[in-house]
């Protein structure tokens, strides 16, 4: 079970959060993109053997969804997300 | 009570406190302190438990979590499935059963199936799947490979409870190693959790006749203990197994001895800084013919029931052995008064310090065991030289044997460190750490006192999760020992009949091991997963090591290239109870309430579970009614005159800021920023793939305040949505969201006379059409209680959807109920609700919207907008349909037979035939207004075929029913705009 590190609850387990999905390209004007960019946009997430950033919702507890970047292989958190007061 | 095989003195048993125990239905004697294993061999039980597939009479091999066999079936108070007797405390009263014989473990029917066995090889299971059938032999296999019962009623005695627990240091182990790590962590004011999964600590020393500093070695463990127990930030838990390694240091421990007797077994979830591995190492079996006959042991279990519970399970004893360990047990065997006849030793040369401890016993070295006689006993072994291939017969009652140490790297291994093979020690240990851990002892491949207490100064030498780091002073001198070895993966067994077995838990022999190689199954995985070597309750603890040696020397390849198979969790089984601690039967999931919970089941409401675990009544039958007449009296109560539903689960939302009015344009398929307040809009949302996600109304309360309304069981899926697109997509917005769900709830009065009701009960809101048109809200009183009420309609009919706080919800309803007693009244139920819904088309989530549909396959595209440039969903729904290919579509069916009805779900197929299919029911309902059945389906191009017939297959029968729009009552809306 992962520790999470909310921005606004610091440590918590896992259990309390909903994961969100790696964080893929950003949502692009769908009237500037070709419907095969689009379609890219749609489908295409990262899924990479190790350092992944990646969306979590802090479901169960405050209510934020921050991202954190994540090692797929060895779970360690490479980055967190800057404190909230 | 005397026992049979007892010695007069000596073990940590305590002789005062005789208990008395079952096993099989007879009554026994044991001691405090024993487990059920040392009492059965100090009673003389020899055959406990037969094997699993080939039937085979089995006894104690080892005597603590290594043993592959011994499995039994705890009943009465303590009843619980598949237990290792070496593991099992013995209690007075305790009664216990054999499991997979019958009738009995001396006369076995299953034994039978030995006699068939070439028809069950390596395999078997992935043959049989694929050829003939697996329904062939799987009445049999489930009779042949069952384990014990599952107890048939819950714990009387007790129950389960979890527990977290953070620390700075997590100690697993109370051998030499842990113990000495326990006390450089406790001495540095660390806060430190100590557990280990023997009924006592001391690891190794409990068996081993060792000095500390000139003391035995358990005077040391005393006063470690001692000092342990009056340190504050130390807890120390025995019989606790930690049983899983997750990840961020997070690891599972399972109490089975809680100082509250009321609690069965605890589980911690134990979150350390530090986790100090210090789990020991299990004896490796040796492989030769019948080497699983009752009477063949580890030579270290011997040992320990001998010098730790003081039972003598032999009188002539033969060791087998490849390595130094057994000789030093020599001089204590011999105490216990137990005749050790001869050292069978596989290897050349051992050194004259290891052969010094065994005077006066005859050593055979460069030999091997060729076989073991003896069914249910053994009686005699066989010695072969490996010079010059003599045999000779060895009568005897016991055999011991050693083929090394496999260090317990489990912990380590699932917490994804690495493994390397190690030559010295002939076996794997422990290379790289991932999270933070460190192994120490014997776990690391460390064998002998002086060095494990060395290496555990120096690996935790400076090791800080507190203030001070941590050191050891003082000195620990302790008794020489060496430890050497020449690995003995199987001995040769070319043309050998008798069964050599390298996991007796799951009888997996050299033949299926070399079946798996001939047929390909090379890579350890394959092996494991074709043999199921290494499988089941004990993992391969004993035997995994010598399959890995076997491949590799079959390959010519090293260990390390076989490398090992996955160590996954749990290390030891574990009860089920211990896993779900109190979250059993309704804690599990716990349902949610509205305020009139206890009103519906007063009134004879059947409640339902109804989406995201709200409980709904779904019916208020009367005597003498069938389901179906009670379904159609609350539905004509509200198509005729007026019916009450409690409308509270209905997810509800309050937005709040500038830019609400663009968020909700760009969350729904409509534009809702042109809203006026007081007005709201049915509206739909997608996801961004163009599917629908959810319906449901907004409404604006005043320029920077609205509110929605999602469907009851996907609110939280909607509010998670909404949050997920602010956040990332849209920070800059201004746009707070308060779930406001628990925060108002509403009875829907509904029908037509539904206002002259509302007037009834007395409110300040001018209610007529025309000031209260559909599709708005009031605020003001109703009943002399605040109230919000909104003019939208789920069932066709005029409807006030009346929102109060939940403390006025149960007066409010009972006033509802009351007043409109001389209307006819009735409280509606899910079911009538659906029926009323499906009357009118209107979409239900799980049923018409299943994630596959979009607007158009509703005829929605209406609510589509076509000035917004963007929403979400939009550009998908248009690639989607630029395609052009035919798409499932919302029709209306009436069947044939009026009486017929259709199951939801039920298949379309063109002119019913079996062919594939072309759509699907949703729906279908009686319906009050038709007096007829009526359905929805989703069909293929379903728009254009309106007046066709469509053909629902069954299995005995087609039902056939006519296309027609989706809706069957007040198709212009008229009512519910009255
Ligand atoms: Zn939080």
């Amino acid at each position: 079970m992962l520790l999470i590190h909310c921005p606004f609850c610091k440590n918590r387990n896992e259990t309390e959060f909903v994961y969100g999905g790696p964080v893929g390209a950003n949502r692009p004007d769908p009237n500037l993109v070709s419907d095969e960019e689009w379609v890219d946009y749609l489908t295409m997430v990262p899924n990479p053997m190790g350092p992944v950033y990646e969306r979590w919702w802090h479901a169960r507890g405050c209510d934020k969804w921050f991202i954190i970047c994540r090692d797929t292989v060895t779970h360690e958190i490479l980055e967190n997300p800057s404190e909230e007061p | 009570m005397k026992n049979l095989n007892r010695l007069e003195s000596g073990g940590r048993i305590d002789r005062s406190k005789s208990l008395s125990f079952s096993f099989n239905g007879k009554l026994y004697y044991g001691y405090e302190g024993d487990t059920l294993a040392s009492a059965m061999l100090a009673n003389g039980l020899h055959v406990i438990a037969r094997s699993f597939k080939y039937h085979r009479p089995r006894g104690i091999i080892g005597s603590g979590v290594e043993d592959p066999t011994s499995l039994i079936e705890l009943l009465g108070e303590e009843a619980s499935g598949n237990n290792l007797c070496t593991n099992v405390k013995l209690k007075e009263g305790l009664k216990a059963k054999s499991i997979n014989c019958w009738p009995s473990v001396d006369f076995d029917v299953g034994a039978v199936v030995q006699y068939f066995a070439k028809f069950i090889p390596a395999g078997f299971y992935y043959k049989t799947f694929k050829w003939p059938t697996w329904h062939l032999f799987e009445p049999f296999i489930r009779i042949a490979a069952g384990l014990a019962s599952a107890p048939k009623e819950p714990p009387k005695k007790g129950h389960f409870e979890s527990r977290n627990a953070h620390t700075d240091f997590l100690i697993i182990g109370a051998g030499p190693a842990g113990l000495l790590a326990t006390l450089m962590a406790a001495r540095s004011g660390a806060k430190v959790f100590l557990v280990d999964q023997n009924t006592e600590a001391g690891g190794s020393l409990l068996s081993l006749n060792l000095n500390i500093n000139q003391k035995p070695a358990m005077a040391w463990v005393e006063s470690t203990l001692k000092e342990i127990a009056n340190m504050s930030n130390v807890t120390h838990l025995q019989n606790s197994t930690a049983w899983a390694y997750r990840e961020h240091n997070l690891v599972i421990v399972n109490e089975r001895e809680v100082e509250n007797v009321s609690i069965i077994e605890r589980s911690w979830r134990v979150r350390a800084k530090n986790i100090i591995i210090a789990t020991g190492a299990i004896e490796r079996s040796l492989v030769f013919p019948n080497n699983d006959r009752p009477g063949v042991m580890l030579a270290s279990a011997v040992l320990t029931f001998v010098n730790r519970y003081s039972v003598k399970p032999s009188d002539n004893m033969v060791l087998f052995t490849n390595n130094d360990s057994v000789y030093s047990y020599i001089e204590d065997l011999k105490t216990a008064g137990i005749n050790v006849l001869a050292i069978v030793d596989s290897r050349k040369h051992i050194a004259s310090t290891v052969l010094a401890n065994a005077q006066n016993v005859r050593v055979i070295l460069n030999s091997i065991i060729r076989n073991v006689n003896g069914y249910k006993k053994v009686n005699s072994v066989v010695v072969q030289s490996l010079v010059d291939k003599e045999l000779e017969t060895i009568s005897c009652d016991l055999l011991a044997h050693s083929g090394g140490w496999n260090p317990m790297v489990h912990l380590h291994s699932q917490s994804r460190g690495t493994v390397k093979f190690n030559d010295r020690i002939a076996s794997f240990v422990p290379d790289q750490s991932i999270q933070n851990s460190i192994s120490i002892g014997a776990c690391n491949g460390t064998f002998t006192l002086n060095e494990i207490f060395n290496e555990t100064k120096s690996l935790l030498c400076g090791v800080s999760a507190h203030s001070k780091p941590l050191v050891y002073e003082g000195k620990l001198e302790c008794s020489k020992q060496s430890y050497s070895i020449e690995a003995l993966w199987s001995i040769d067994l070319s043309k050998e009949k008798n069964k050599a077995f390298f996991d007796i838990q799951n009888d997996v022999t050299h033949d299926d091991i070399q079946l798996a190689l001939t047929e390909g199954y090379s890579n350890i995985e394959h092996v494991k997963r074709y043999t199921t070597g290494g499988m089941g309750f004990d993992q391969g603890k004993t035997g995994n090591v010598n399959i890995i040696g076997m491949v590799a020397k079959e390959q010519g390849i090293g260990l390390d290239d076989v490398g090992t198979t996955t160590f996954r969790s749990p290390f030891v089984p574990v009860s089920f109870g211990s896993i779900s601690g109190v979250r059993e039967g309704s804690v599990v999931l716990p349902f949610r309430h509205t305020p009139i919970t206890k009103w519906n089941l007063e009134n004879g409401a059947f409640m339902y579970e109804a989406g995201a675990r709200w409980r709904r009544p779904g019916y208020f039958p009367i005597e003498g009614e069938s389901f179906q007449e009670t379904v159609n009296r609350e539905c004509h109560a509200v198509r005729t005159s007026v019916g009450v539903y409690d409308g509270s689960p209905l997810g509800k939302f309050e937005l709040k800021g500038e830019n609400v009015g663009e968020f909700l344009d760009l969350i729904y398929t409509n534009i809702i920023s042109s809203l006026e307040p007081g007005n709201g809009r049915y509206g739909l949302m997608l996801t961004d793939d163009g599917l629908i996600f959810d319906d449901g109304v907004a409404f604006r309360i005043d320029k920077h305040r609205w509110f929605i309304s999602t469907s009851s069981g996907h609110s939280d899926a909607v509010y998670q949505h909404m949050l997920k697109i602010l956040a990332f997509d849209h920070p800059e917005w201004d746009v707070k969201i308060t779930n406001i769900t628990n925060q108002w709830n509403n009875a829907t009065i509904c029908g037509p006379l539904a206002r002259k009701l509302l007037k009834k009960l007395g409110t300040d809101i001018d209610c007529d059409n025309g000031s209260f048109p559909f599709m708005t809200f009031r605020e003001g009183h109703i009943a002399d209680i605040p109230a919000r009420i909104i003019r939208v309609s789920f069932t066709g009919e005029l409807s006030f959807e009346i929102n109060v706080s939940p403390r006025n919800m149960l007066a409010l309803w009972e006033r509802i109920i009351e007043d409109g007693a001389e209307f006819g009244i009735l409280p509606v139920g899910s079911e009538a609700s659906h029926v009323l819904r499906v009357e009118k088309g209107f979409l239900s989530l799980g049923h018409e919207v299943d994630g596959t549909v979009d607007p158009y396959d509703l005829g929605m595209a209406w609510l589509m907008s076509k000035k917004k440039i963007d929403y979400i969903g939009k550009r998908s729904v248009h690639l989607r349909r630029s395609l052009g290919r035919s798409r499932r579509e919302l029709v209306g069916l009436l069947p044939n037979n009026p009486n017929d009805a259709i199951p939801e779900g039920a298949p379309i197929t063109p002119d019913g035939k079996k062919v594939a299919t072309e759509g699907f029911t949703t729906a279908c309902v009686w319906s009050v207004v038709n007096e007829r059945w009526v359905g929805l389906a989703l069909l293929e191009n379903g728009h254009i075929r309106h007046g066709e017939e469509a053909c629902v297959r069954m299995k005995d029968k087609i039902i056939r029913a006519k296309i027609t729009k989706p809706v069957f009552h007040d198709s212009d809306g008229i009512l519910l705009r009255s």
